[in-house]
């Protein structure tokens, strides 16, 4: 898969003005592809006819700069299916636009967006498999996330969930026999989905023209949990709340909380008292720290070998950090601590003891990670293996909609907590860090230095713990005790997670119950440029490089 | 240790006299006391092999969902399983003796991971880490989660929680040692896929029927959320 280099757009400011986009001028850019608009909480967006979405998404791209499709969003109507993308612009994602394809529900047929964004093709391959929508002009439209033999798509209106599925064990291929693809002297070896370098359960197909990656395909989906069903049964207030937790399990909870608690706060016009905004920010730069150190000893033990000195030394590292969160939140990896409205619990008495013992763990910190660059970023061998290996280049990562440390480590400077601030972040002083690598090396150094800057906000945040007057410490604000948002509104709402971006989308229909609960994952997207950065690559870097996307099954899958 | 058994009189036990002057008795252990001066033991053959099963599991590295994180913490520094003599990672199912299951399956998964667990050698055990694990836990209503490990594969202990602490998973890898040092083990549960193995058997009309259910050229698992408990 070679990636035809996208021409820089040179008309990034269409309809850009001081107060925020002004639609009617992309309107008028699209001119007659547009047959009606709507209003999203987040942005407005353009209904478009199903046999013109290429044509508008690539005007919208090329001529109005959204480089970033984030997200695309299928759901059944009664009277008809509908596809969503969530434009955005890499260089400020607070311009957003949407772009709405309603299709018959008698042939739910749309066109794709792949040609245009890279990153539509696992969406819309999702979308298929879940919702039940066909895209003309697919390179692959097959199920992605349930096995190929699956009847019905779960989340259409009038699935049977009673029907019996059968799932076969023969989709592995053969590895043992002759394969000549491309006309070599090819090998196809299955990695996964039970192996260690692959941090979870996903299946790898791999083809290999002697030691070298001919062609890699993930399989997922051998996690695929329902988290969507499972947030639409639930009720706003308290039954959703548990869920994301789980989503990115790596302790990165209060970071997924945190994209809920913003969406569906920003739906129902709930404010967040700013104390709590304090903790809510603390706290998930712990989860990050946490996460991040997890990504940095599994991937030592990728590239290192076995279980070795880093992993002991990095989980010793997150051991500190869940004691802090447990402190605070009673639990030590699935906190469910954020509430509509605030957080669910003040800091634990006697609070002194609870700074101290932050403080304790930053005062600590610099020292630690001098031992982690010893350890790891100083090390010559994983410099050897890592430095210049699984390249991906800036625009490459932007076309598959990379972000996060994957994005960061390619230089693309993308980061929500300060471009779309929420939470604290815009009033405390930190940086985004970046570097320019585009390689496994740089991945790795890019979580590292923020290990740094998330300690850099945490003190920050204690600080203003500390000296907060006794008397304002409100944690939570008044919200309704059964939660109705007005019926058909929607809102794409992300933040940044330890992966990326962490969007979701949310419409309601004026029930205490989402009609629709979309998860946009940073993992997913990140994943999907896998193949880019190992192809041509040996096998040894192939699993460098899927340990540096730091991918999370549990949030690919979902 | 020695110097309770010494007598007044000054005569040396055969242990002793066998360590000779001038050595210290940091070779001295529990278990030698408990001998006495004889080096010889006793047992049943049954007896003993369960004790050494018991005392020396291989484990699978088998990690799934979010249960996997905490049995990386079990494993690592802080908790370090292999204080109980089950702390060795192996990742090939050809060398493990226990699979630790942690996390949700669904049903793209239990194929592979009932493959896994066949791919293991006997005597096995399997530890079921987590509520997903018992009943399909917070995901239970999903159109895609498998409820519990059992409906797959046989469990020995179910370990609850979501996910269980270190702590709780120490107890219940304890809790198979003592187990299998019992010779206890779970009853071995057929399904009907596995039913193909048994070809050599009579003729059964119950066997047949389910016999004619699977596809020979296509091992197929069933997944069925009406009759799943």
């Amino acid at each position: 898969m070679s990636l035809e280099a996208p021409e820089p757009s040179t008309h990034t400011d269409v309809g850009v003005t001081e107060t925020g986009l002004d639609y009617d001028v992309l309107e008028s850019l699209l001119g007659e592809l547009v047959i009606d608009r709507e209003t999203h909480h987040n942005a407005e967006a353009f209904v478009v006819r199903p046999d013109r979405v290429a044509d508008a998404l690539s005007v919208l791209r090329e001529e109005a700069g959204f480089d970033h499709c984030s997200c695309v969003t299928a759901q059944q109507y009664e009277d008809r299916y509908e596809s969503i993308y969530h434009l955005k612009k890499y260089d400020d994602p607070t311009q957003e636009v949407g772009v709405v394809v309603p299709t018959s529900i008698h042939e739910p047929k749309s066109q794709s967006g792949s040609g245009v964004y890279r990153t539509a093709d696992w969406h819309e391959r999702e979308a298929y498999d879940l919702v039940g929508i066909e895209y003309d002009d697919h390179p692959d439209l097959r199920r992605i996330l349930l096995p190929e033999t699956w009847q019905g798509h779960p989340l259409s209106q009038n699935y049977d969930q009673e029907r019996q599925q059968v799932v076969p064990l023969t989709e592995h291929a053969n590895p043992l026999e002759e394969d000549h693809r491309g006309g070599t002297d090819t090998m196809f070896i299955n990695i996964g989905p039970h192996h260690p370098a692959t941090h979870g359960v996903l299946h790898l197909k791999t083809t290999l023209n002697g030691e070298q990656v001919a062609d890699v395909e993930s399989d997922i989906g051998y996690l695929h949990r329902c988290e969507e069903q499972i947030c639409q049964q639930g009720t706003y207030r308290h039954q959703i709340m548990p869920y994301p937790d789980r989503w990115d399990y790596i302790s990165a909870g209060l970071l997924n909380e945190w994209a809920y608690a913003r969406a569906a706060e920003d739906l129902a016009d709930i404010d967040v008292p700013e104390y709590a905004q304090i903790i809510r920010t603390m706290s998930a730069e712990l989860c990050r720290i946490a996460s991040h150190l997890l990504a940095l000893g599994t991937f030592a033990i990728d590239v290192y070998g076995d279980f070795s000195a880093i992993f002991m030394y990095a989980f010793r590292d997150r051991e500190v950090v869940q004691n802090i969160l447990e402190d605070l939140t009673g639990q030590r990896m699935m906190f469910n601590y954020f509430r509509l409205g605030g957080v669910a619990w003040d800091l634990p008495e006697p609070r002194e003891k609870f700074f101290e013992k932050t403080r304790d763990f930053l005062d600590e910190l610099p020292t630690r990670l001098e031992e982690y660059h010893n350890l790891v970023s100083g090390n010559e061998v994983l410099q050897l293996r890592c430095v210049d290996t699984g390249i991906l280049e800036p625009e490459v990562a932007k076309q598959y909609g990379c972000t996060g440390p994957v994005a960061r480590g390619s230089g693309v400077d993308y980061d929500l907590r300060r471009d779309d601030p929420y939470g604290y972040y815009d009033r405390l002083d930190w940086d985004v860090v970046t570097e320019d690598g585009c390689d496994n090396y740089s991945r790795v150094l890019v979580r590292l230095r923020e290990v740094e800057e998330s300690a850099k906000i945490i003190d920050q945040c204690v600080n203003l713990l500390e000296e907060w007057p006794e008397d304002d410490r409100t944690i939570q604000s008044n919200v309704p005790r059964t939660l109705k948002p007005d019926p058909d509104t929607e809102i794409y709402r992300a933040v940044e997670g330890a992966k990326g971006e962490l969007g979701i989308y949310i419409r309601s229909d004026g029930t205490d119950t989402p009609a629709r609960f979309k998860i946009r994952s940073p993992c997913f997207s990140n994943l999907q440029a896998l193949p880019e950065m190992a192809e041509g690559e040996y096998v040894p870097d192939l699993v460098a490089a899927l340990g540096s996307l730091d991918i999370v099954l549990g949030e690919v899958d979902r | 240790m020695s110097s309770h058994n010494q007598d007044t009189t000054g005569a040396q036990t055969t242990q002793e006299a066998r360590m000779g002057e001038g050595v210290d008795n940091r070779f001295n252990s529990k278990l030698r006391e408990a001998f006495g001066s004889s080096p010889f033991i006793l047992t049943k053959f049954d007896s003993f092999m369960n004790w050494v099963r018991g005392s020396s599991m291989f484990m699978l590295q088998f990690g799934i969902a979010c249960c996997s994180i905490e049995m990386m913490h079990t494993y690592a520094v802080k908790h370090d399983l292999d204080r109980f003599g089950s702390g060795v990672p192996r990742a090939s199912p050809r060398q493990a003796d226990v699979i630790i299951v942690p996390g949700t399956i669904v049903s793209k998964f239990a194929p592979r991971m009932k493959r896994v667990y066949d791919q293991m050698p006997e005597p096995k055990f399997v530890v079921s880490m987590g509520s997903c694990t018992c009943s399909g836990g917070p995901f239970q209503e999903g159109y895609n989660v498998i409820k519990g490990a059992e409906e797959v594969i046989p469990c020995d202990i179910h370990v609850p929680g979501c996910p269980p602490r270190p702590e709780a998973l120490i107890y219940g890898i304890v809790k198979l040692q003592e187990r299998i040092a019992n010779g206890e083990t779970a009853p071995v549960t057929v399904k009907p896929y596995e039913l193909e193995q048994f070809g050599d058997l009579e003729e059964d009309e119950l066997v047949q029927h389910l016999a004619d259910q699977i596809d020979e050229e296509d091992l197929v698992m069933r997944y069925n959320w009406a009759e799943s408990p």
